[in-house]
């Protein structure tokens, strides 16, 4: 399976199991969503259950809340995560803090998913990673994929989880893994042994993360597409890191983080997102207050420039191996 | 769940999601669409009450009938000189439209959207603002700089995002901009134009100008509440500005029941804001040119917005992306009941007795060849074949324009990324 079919299977395993859970969003229903993850659904389980909303994604989240404080279990899409804004308003003041403000009287099992990210030459309103934003934000769960193996067990997690989640797919590697590196072609899923995806229900849980790879060097710390990026960075470079792939930006699982850090001594963060104020930031300050006697070099970053997405420029933009092999070495330097 | 409670009195609710009335395989019906004969439509004074246009909100105008006539109130008597250069304008829009489709589909560049079908809404309005007036279209309004002679050669360029591209490389095809044409920025993101249009309008008025604002939105795109806040201020204010909401029917595989098309029309909008509204037959350049106008002279004499639906249908795919025949029956756009806008023009000069098969292929060899000469000079400026090396453009222009001076941080980005490009030269 690639990670749209990983994730068209998880919908499709919730909303056979639960009929609370519904699946809505521009242009979901009948045509199965501009990247065809709810294809079929409509079909399958009835138009009340699938269906396209009115192009409003203030309304999409507004009334997804209104389905969840029914005890329904929406699951709406943001066509791009660029469009996720016009909601930030129901997002924040709202479904944030629903269950705080009423002390547990109303709870929102919400599910947002979202492609974002860039590399497919979306330009600056189709390619941007919105997921600091929401990190900052008390009371939003937010979960990045890297392989659809993930994106289906943690899209059933969200699902079932009984808080708001949000769930930005990675769409530069919906078809396969991606490794930066402009001229070599995206690998398709299925030569990928994290294509293996079972059929049924399973859940990947929110909050842990995964190591990817085992090393001594340094540890590096990336999500989504930059897992990838990462991995082929240090191969390139013969390079032993050790990758942890975060999967959950929040909560962050700091265990797995810490515990890595202090066994390698050394620490680089990548995403895609702008550098500053990005989650990157958030991340080296807390390996820093936890590890800072068990690290032998400043906690380094590559991620995107602080500039809107250039669509023609992308390929410059885009943290690739070599700002990624430069930050690493900058981290053994010392 | 609830549901599962007996409440043996009460039936069940069941929710309401609008379908449209033929899908793939189906015979496409366009018999629900009341279309009013042309010229049938009153016009009212410029100076009329919004409540006297309500009712026209719920018909059509029309003035080109079958035969190519131009009936009724609503015909704006326009000099041949003045048809030809319409006609001339629409051509431009749809032959450009055809070899930007093909360049996309060579690679030459990474995405395109076409206006087949919907040339009459941006070029017939724009000939009938004026030079300076100030529009805010979407990303299917290319006509408005056709009209206005922006060079063919800038907007492929723009296409391209090669060395040429006024706007640097970092806009999506398509999403052009010229301040000097009146043309303002293309948003990616629906409806942000329309509040930002009435804004433009207000200033205009806080400042005693006299030019007015025009915006364009999609049917799709009305849902957004940036649509809701626009109109609001616009009757709030009385803003000096044109409301047009392009309803094609479709916005990506939606059909415009999923925005509200099917509880009433967009024109109607305007009843609930006590703005004034009309609804236009989009297809009829003549009809597009008429209501324009008059929208534009309400502006000026300081009467206000109006809202104008301009009744049309997508005749192509949503954009390069999309394939319409998997949600919609094959060929819906060759039978949309309402014709083809360049036919339609053609049809009527030709009727006049200003036009024939000479001066038409003359045209379209001249237009042909014009669009192909803009094409090649665009294209010694390069196009969008990218590496992670070789770019259409400098690289370090990236970092410009975020801020008037550039800050520290940027500055050092941008060394970071010399030295990467560098690295990978290497
Ligand atoms: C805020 C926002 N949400 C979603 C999108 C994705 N999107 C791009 S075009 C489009 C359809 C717009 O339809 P309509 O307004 O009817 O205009 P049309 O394309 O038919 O001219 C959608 C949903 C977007 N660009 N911006």
């Amino acid at each position: 399976m690639n990670m749209i079919q990983a994730i068209n299977s998880a919908h499709d395993v919730m909303m056979e199991r639960d009929d609370r859970v519904v699946a809505m969003g521009e242009d979901v229903g009948f045509f199965g969503g501009v990247f065809r993850a709810t294809e079929h659904l409509q079909k399958k389980y009835g138009r009340s259950r699938c269906f396209d909303t009115p192009i409003s994604e203030n309304g999409i989240i507004g009334t997804a809340i209104g389905m969840a404080a029914y005890g329904l279990r929406p699951v709406a899409e943001i066509q791009f995560a660029d469009y996720i804004y016009p909601a930030f308003d129901q997002l924040v003041s709202e479904a944030a803090r629903m269950r705080y403000r009423t002390a547990g009287e109303w709870t929102l099992p919400l599910t947002v998913r979202s492609p974002y990210g860039g590399g497919i030459f979306g330009g600056q309103t189709h390619s941007q990673s919105p997921e600091s934003l929401f990190a900052h934000v008390a009371g939003l769960k937010t979960v990045i994929p890297s392989n659809p193996y993930d994106a289906k067990g943690l899209l059933i997690a969200a699902i079932e989880d009984p808080d708001p989640v949000l769930f930005f797919e990675p769409k530069r590697i919906y078809n396969g893994p991606f490794d930066g590196f402009f001229d070599r072609p995206v690998t398709p899923w299925a030569k990928h042994p994290k294509a293996e995806v079972p059929e049924g229900h399973y859940t990947v849980p929110l909050g842990k993360a995964a190591v990817v790879r085992e090393g001594e060097a340094v540890t590096v710390v990336a999500y989504g597409t930059m897992v990838h990026v990462v991995l082929a960075t240090i191969e390139a470079e013969g390079i032993d890191a050790e990758v942890i792939d975060l999967r959950t930006i929040l909560p962050i699982d700091m265990d797995t983080i810490e515990a890595s850090v202090k066994k390698t001594g050394r620490c680089v963060v990548v995403h895609e997102a702008t550098r500053t104020g990005g989650f990157g930031g958030e991340l080296s300050a807390l390996v820093q207050e936890r590890c800072f006697y068990h690290l032998e070099a400043p906690v380094q970053r590559a991620t995107g420039f602080d500039t809107p997405y250039p669509h023609s420029l992308e390929w410059a933009y885009f943290p690739g191996p070599i700002r990624i092999g430069t930050a690493i070495k900058k981290a053994l330097e010392v | 769940m609830t549901s599962d409670i007996e409440r043996p009195n009460r039936p069940a609710l069941s929710l309401h999601v609008p379908e449209p009335n033929a899908r793939p395989g189906d015979e496409i019906d366009f018999s629900h669409i009341a279309i009013p004969p042309a010229g049938s439509v009153r016009k009212p004074d410029v100076s009329a009450s919004p409540a006297e246009t309500h009712e026209l909100v719920y018909s059509l105008v029309r003035v080109l009938d079958d035969e190519g006539r131009a009936v009724g109130m609503w015909d704006p008597r326009l000099d041949p000189d003045q048809l030809r250069r319409i006609y001339r304008d629409m051509v431009t829009v749809r032959i450009f439209d055809d070899r930007m489709y093909r360049a996309q589909r060579q690679g030459k560049t990474s995405f395109y959207m076409k206006s087949t079908g919907e040339e009459a809404v941006a070029v017939a309005a724009a000939h009938a603002l004026d030079r300076d007036d100030m529009t805010f279209p979407t990303y299917r309004q290319q006509g408005i700089l056709v009209a206005r002679g922006y060079p063919l050669r800038d907007m492929m360029c723009q296409v391209y995002s090669n060395r040429a591209d006024p706007l640097k490389g970092r806009q999506l095809p398509i999403m052009y901009s010229s301040r000097e044409y009146g043309f303002f920025t293309i948003s990616g993101n629906l409806a942000t134009q329309y509040p930002q249009a009435v804004g433009w309008a207000m200033a205009s008025a806080i400042r005693g100008d006299s030019r007015i604002a025009s915006a364009y939105i999609g049917d799709g795109s009305t849902a957004e509440g940036d649509f809701h806040a626009a109109v609001t201020f616009a009757g709030v204010y009385r803003a000096p500005v044109i409301l047009n909401v392009v309803n094609n029917q479709w916005a990506i595989s939606s059909f415009s029941g999923i925005a509200g098309g099917e509880l009433t029309t967009f024109a109607a909008r305007a009843v609930g804001y006590g703005i004034a509204g009309l609804r236009v037959d989009g297809n009829d350049p003549l009809a597009v040119f008429a209501a324009t106008r008059w929208a534009a002279d309400r502006a000026r004499l300081n009467l206000g917005p109006t809202l104008i639906e301009m009744f049309t249908y997508r005749v192509e795919g949503h954009s390069t992306s999309d394939d319409p025949s998997a949600y919609r029956p094959k060929n819906a756009g060759a039978a949309w009941p309402l014709g083809d806008p360049i036919a339609r023009l053609k049809q009527h000069l030709v009727l006049l007795g200003e036009w024939d098969e000479t001066r038409e292929s003359d045209l379209l060899e001249t237009v042909e060849a014009e669009v192909r000469a803009a094409q090649r000079e665009a294209e010694k400026q390069g196009t969008l074949v990218t590496s992670s090396i070789e770019f259409p453009q400098d690289v370090t222009t990236m970092f410009e324009d975020v801020f008037e001076e550039m800050p520290w941080h940027l500055r050092e980005q941008q060394a970071q990324m010399v030295a990467e490009l560098e690295a990978k030269r290497k």
